[in-house]
């Protein structure tokens, strides 16, 4: 589910990092309201604790093959949504950087995908709900099973949204999400089970620690007011990224054409599609979302021929210059780090 | 000198499952002391350590820093003249080099950073481990790490130490090590072990507790040497003075 | 587990080499890997000779900076699985086509190739700042940008713990399967104990490391050390790099050459 540098648009990125650097301030914010700086400790041993815990095996009866855990349902549960919000962060920026589990640029995808839906939305609605008349082992299971599986929905239909905002695959609207959501439902009905067989261990044996997350944190202090709010945030959000789509991917439309009409035609744009493209002409910096300048080009200037770097220009992969040109940068690219490396080895050498 | 002395007076505790660690202890240590606390496994040394340094807060009775009781309002006070180095070293140096953990404390101090330097370079020197300031915790060995931890205490320049266990799975050279520089710290000293040998080479008093309460407390020769008491309380003499093995013969006490 | 410890071990190590390119003040390095990454993935789905001079960058700054390249490669191409398997639909969804030296190909073809190209320079570019800089360092230049100090903090917490929980993990694990032979994960009854008893275990060492670090005197906020200045060494590195991006993304330099070329060959 993390979503790499490479499929994402610049402002796509830069959108959610901006909202999930808001939510982060806004944790710690919450977090030095409620005192809970004391919870440093815990959060940094708890996210080492999730990032092991990714790695265990748990052998899924029946199928032989097994399951892993995400974790921030369970970092809710322990920590509170607010620490188990920016623990997933934190986890979730090592991998970035250590193991390119998620890139840089992708990193506020990431951080709401997988730390919003789980702490903030299924974790207070879902699981509270479950929990609400007390923790037994059937409120701990449907609650966190349910929490889960919807989160994981919503985070990796997120990831459809945000892919498509990206323009950088063809893959049409429908066949992603057919994709995405029944692996998700089965990863994230398995995650819930490991999360409540955990979650039960832990009140059978240590309840004082669930007692003290539940009585410390508090949907108490989530008051009901924001967490509407969020719901609004994020009806927007996916409101708006449906529009990007809808406006800015035809492709569903396209496909499906070609196969009624015969034509792979793209539609000519209107409306909100009309405006984007303006603003992207003057913005020379998002061309991702100027989609019918490609098949325009293709359709009038026939099979690729001169190429004049226009961009969005299909034509420089294409043409012998832009060919010649590209494996020369490769070529020179080479010899520079060949050198490099050389010189290095020279140096040390000479240094002995 | 009474403000390096430290008194416990009555006092009383009981963890929250109903389990009462320590029933009625008191002692008085004095400046300068060297004071070995030992006893069974759940006898209640490590509660006792842990109400000194006011993680946990009496029942009853009462402790006394100096002269300051100990309380919420005095604990950060009393916290800058107490320095304990923890049983597991990999809990004390939670920072991502050796560096850093030895600076924590005189950062939070507010000391100016010229100041800091200056203590972490002089406690790693003063550990013998001035080489691996740049380090990694999880590069070191056992007996680097214990070190380190003891640094990142004496940094703080502490007035009295309490130290839990300082010899625990080291390696008979770190081990000797570590003697060695408890020798050499002039502090107040208060460590618990099961590591009656080196409690013998470095402690002059020792204080025996046994199911919560005060068994002995005497010089270290009275304690060590008196095998009834030790075996009352599940404890051996050490190894140093025990018979010969082979032919029995008890072994000359010689300092 | 434990290749993941050894992975964060050498970067770890890597990071801090007492190299020149590790010497340069981690803020620049990061300004300098997030203009690059914003400008690899702003070029067009169809661009990709224009992508190349990107190339540049992290084939230079291996070299200079001595990262072992078949290691980074084997890490890089551990990433490109998933990246790949929806740029490989691409070809199957795009049914537009272009004419390249007389042969017909599918234009889905090149954005795969782009997405590729794209994975490949993103992931070196992640790879380069965290062997070069060190999650420390890399912690105070996010506390420079304006990252709460509490989340730094926490940050490196949860970094250092990752290998003693790490190494308590392998020790379980190698217990749990001397006892249970011929499996390969843990058993769905085991799953609530095993794991929980690693998180009751974490849990109280939690509570052991707050009590050390309050015993130091922590009282919520946290205190860091000097960080180095910026000087004029870092700044041209920024500006140098910067601007070739810049013009990289601007002008399509392989195309220019290539022209060039052909042009002097007619």
């Amino acid at each position: 589910m993390h979503m790499a540098d490479a499929l994402i648009s610049p402002a796509v990125g830069g959108t959610m990092l901006a909202v999930s650097a808001g939510l982060a301030v806004y944790s710690v914010k919450k977090i030095k309201d409620d005192m809970d700086e004391k919870k440093i400790p815990l959060m940094g041993v708890m996210g080492a604790f999730v990032f092991a815990a990714q790695m265990i095996n748990f052998t899924i009866p029946a199928t032989g093959s097994s399951g892993h855990i995400g974790g921030g349902m369970l970092l809710s549960i322990l920590l509170g949504p607010y620490a188990g919000f920016l623990t997933m962060a934190s986890i979730l920026l090592i991998q970035a950087l250590f193991f390119a589990d998620g890139g840089l640029l992708a990193y506020g995808c990431n951080v709401f995908n997988m730390g919003f839906w789980t702490c903030f939305m299924a974790y207070p609605l879902i699981y509270k709900w479950f929990t609400r008349k007390g923790l037994s082992a059937k409120s701990i299971s449907w609650g966190s099973i349910i929490a889960v599986v919807i989160a994981l929905q919503l985070g990796a239909f997120s990831v459809v949204l945000e892919t498509l905002a990206s323009g950088k695959t063809e893959l049409p609207f429908s066949t992603f999400v057919l994709l995405m959501q029944p692996i998700h439902l089965a990863i994230g009905f398995v995650e819930g089970l490991i999360t409540a067989a955990i979650v039960t261990y832990v009140w059978k044996a240590r309840p004082e620690i669930l007692e003290k997350a539940v009585l410390g944190q508090a949907l108490g202090n989530i008051s009901m007011k924001k967490v509407l709010t969020g719901l609004v945030i994020g009806v927007v959000v996916v409101g708006g990224a449906l529009s990007w789509f809808a406006s800015a991917n035809p492709d569903g439309l396209e496909w499906s054409m070609e196969r009624t009409a015969g034509t792979t035609e793209l539609e000519a744009p209107d409306g909100v599609h009309q405006t984007f493209s303006d603003l992207q002409e003057k913005t020379a910096f998002l061309p991702d979302y100027t989609f019918k300048a490609p098949a325009e080009a293709v359709e009038q200037e026939g099979a690729a021929e001169e190429a004049e770097g226009t961009w969005p220009a299909v034509d420089p992969g294409t043409s012998v210059s832009g060919l010649l040109g590209g494996t020369m940068t490769l070529v020179l690219a080479g010899c520079i780090g060949f050198v490099i490396s050389l010189s290095k080895k020279k140096g040390s050498n000479a240094a002995v | 000198m009474s403000h390096h002395k430290v008194e416990v007076r009555d006092l009383r505790f009981s963890y929250p499952d109903g389990h009462e660690a320590i029933l009625k202890v008191s002692f008085t240590i004095f400046h300068g002391e060297s004071v070995g606390i030992i006893g069974a496994n759940g006898a209640g040394k490590s509660t006792l350590l842990m109400l000194l340094m006011g993680i946990l807060f009496p029942d009853a009775g009462e402790i006394l820093v100096g002269d300051t009781h100990l309380t919420r309002k005095t604990l950060p006070m009393i916290r800058q003249r107490l320095g304990m180095v923890f049983q597991d070293p990999d809990d004390q140096l939670f920072m991502t080099t050796v560096h850093e953990d030895v600076a924590f404390g005189p950062r939070n101090y507010q000391l100016d950073e010229q100041e800091v330097e200056y203590r972490v370079v002089e406690a790693l020197a003063q550990v013998g481990i001035p080489h691996l300031i740049d380090r990694a915790p999880f590069k070191l060995s056992g007996g680097e790490k214990r070190a380190a931890a003891i640094a990142t205490v004496l940094s703080m320049k502490p007035d009295i130490l309490i130290m839990d266990e300082p010899t625990a799975s080291l390696d008979p050279k770190s081990r000797r090590r570590v003697m060695g520089l408890l020798k050499s710290f002039e502090h107040t000293k208060i460590i618990t072990s099961h590591d009656l040998d080196m409690v013998f080479e470095t402690c002059q008093r020792v204080i025996v507790i046994k199911d919560g309460l005060i068994a002995a407390d005497g010089s270290v020769e009275e304690v060590l040497e008196n095998q009834q008491l030790l075996d009352d309380c599940g404890l051996e003499m050490p190894l140093s003075l025990q018979n010969c093995p082979n032919c029995g013969a008890s072994k000359q006490v010689t300092q | 587990m434990k290749e993941s410890i050894h992975q964060i071990r050498l970067l770890d190590d890597l990071a801090r080499r007492p190299i020149p390119i590790n010497r340069l003040h981690p803020l620049v390095k990061l300004l300098t890997t997030v203009i690059y990454l914003t400008v690899a993935v702003s070029f067009g789905r169809y661009e990709i000779s224009a992508l190349l001079p990107l190339v540049f960058y992290p084939v230079i700054i291996f070299s200079l900076a001595e990262l072992p390249m078949a290691d980074m490669l084997k890490r890089i191409g551990w990433v490109m699985p998933f990246v790949l398997g929806i740029g490989i639909l691409n070809p199957v969804f795009d049914h537009q086509t272009v004419s390249l030296l007389g042969l017909t190909i599918s234009r889905g073809w090149l954005t795969f190739l782009s997405i590729s190209i794209k994975c490949i320079l993103t992931v070196a570019a992640g790879i380069i700042l965290i062997a070069t800089t060190g999650i420390d360092r890399l912690g105070a230049a996010m506390r420079m940008i304006g990252f709460p100090r509490i989340f730094v903090l926490q940050l490196l917490l949860t970094y250092r713990y990752i290998s003693v929980l790490g190494d308590e993990l392998a020790r379980m694990i190698r217990a749990y399967s001397l006892r249970a032979p011929g499996q390969k994960g843990i058993k769905r009854d085991a799953w609530g104990s095993f794991a929980g008893s690693l998180l009751l275990r974490s849990f109280d060492r939690a509570q052991r490391v707050y009590a050390a670090m309050c015993l130091r005197g922590f009282a919520g906020e946290y205190n860091t050390g000097n960080i180095a200045k910026i000087n004029s060494r870092d700044l041209r590195f920024l500006a140098g790099w910067g601007a070739f991006f810049v013009i990289a993304r601007i002008y399509n330099v392989p195309l220019l050459l290539g022209s060039l070329l052909t042009g002097v060959i007619k």
